[in-house]
């Protein structure tokens, strides 16, 4: 599966228009590293744990999105957009959308 | 004697109220400066890599193919910049405490994406867009957190 976020792909060709597919998740951070951070928060800088949780959370959203345009027979989703944001305290909600396309190859 | 030994806890306090702060401080000062001479080496090392964000390759490459990549970065102030922070708002102006921390994570977020880029061999990225979103408080207990994620199509030849 081809994913980009742009209007086309590169090389290929889009023959065919599937429609909107997204994906989204909602992740609480836990309390182990919710003490983590509050010692980082005494010096400031990069947290390191809350990083991992977000790309690990991005990565399920995107993949769900991408099911989804698998299962509307797409080969590529092309421009696709992220958005988080948070729904509670605590709460991130992570969502990735695009539209799925079919693209074959220019020769 | 008891005189002694409550002058040697008048210190030990005057020590944990004010020399830790200070250590936070200082400390954080010194991971700052790490931290931007890291991203400057770190941008010399892609310097001449195209990085763009209109969706259009740059004149004279093709490329036959394209991949979504991302560059994170949770980046939080400490508690101390959010305290002057808050006098900083009686009176308005610019937040040097908040840019420098924004400023980092802008930085870090684009060179991990640039990063990844290259590791699938690409020679670009275009269509770059950045997106921040704020995951904790900036009042009250909980220090100013803030997500930063960049992310573009890296075009392979």
């Amino acid at each position: 599966m081809i994913v980009v976020n742009t209007e086309s792909v590169p090389g290929h060709r889009i023959v065919a228009l599937k429609g909107l597919v997204q994906g989204n998740t909602i992740r609480a951070k836990h309390l182990g590293r919710d003490i983590g951070a509050g010692l980082k928060n005494l010096v400031g800088g990069e947290l390191t744990g809350y990083t991992e949780l977000l790309t690990e959370s991005r990565r399920q959203a995107m993949e769900r999105m991408m099911a989804q345009a698998q299962q509307l027979g797409a080969n590529a989703v092309v421009n696709v957009r992220f958005t988080t944001s948070s729904v509670a305290a605590g709460a991130a909600e992570l969502y990735a959308y695009g539209t799925a396309v079919t693209v074959e190859p220019v020769a | 004697m008891e005189d002694g030994v409550g002058i040697i806890f008048g210190l030990f306090w005057v020590l944990v109220v004010i020399g830790l702060p200070i250590a936070f401080i200082i400390t954080g000062r010194i991971r700052e400066k790490n931290h931007f001479e890291d991203l400057a080496r770190r941008e010399a090392l892609h310097h001449g890599f195209p990085v763009i964000d209109i969706p259009l390759l740059p004149a004279g490459m093709t490329a036959s193919r394209g991949e979504l990549v991302t560059g994170q970065v949770v980046i939080a102030s400490d508690y101390l910049k959010n305290f002057f922070a808050q006098y900083r708002q009686l009176f308005g102006g610019e937040m040097k405490s908040y840019q420098t921390m924004m400023q980092r994570g802008k930085a870090e977020a684009r060179l991990r994406m640039i990063e990844e880029a290259k590791r699938l061999g690409a020679t670009a990225v275009i269509n770059v867009r950045f997106e921040t979103s704020q995951i904790g408080q900036a009042r009250g207990k909980a220090a100013a957190m803030s997500e930063v994620l960049c992310y573009g199509t890296a075009v392979l030849t």
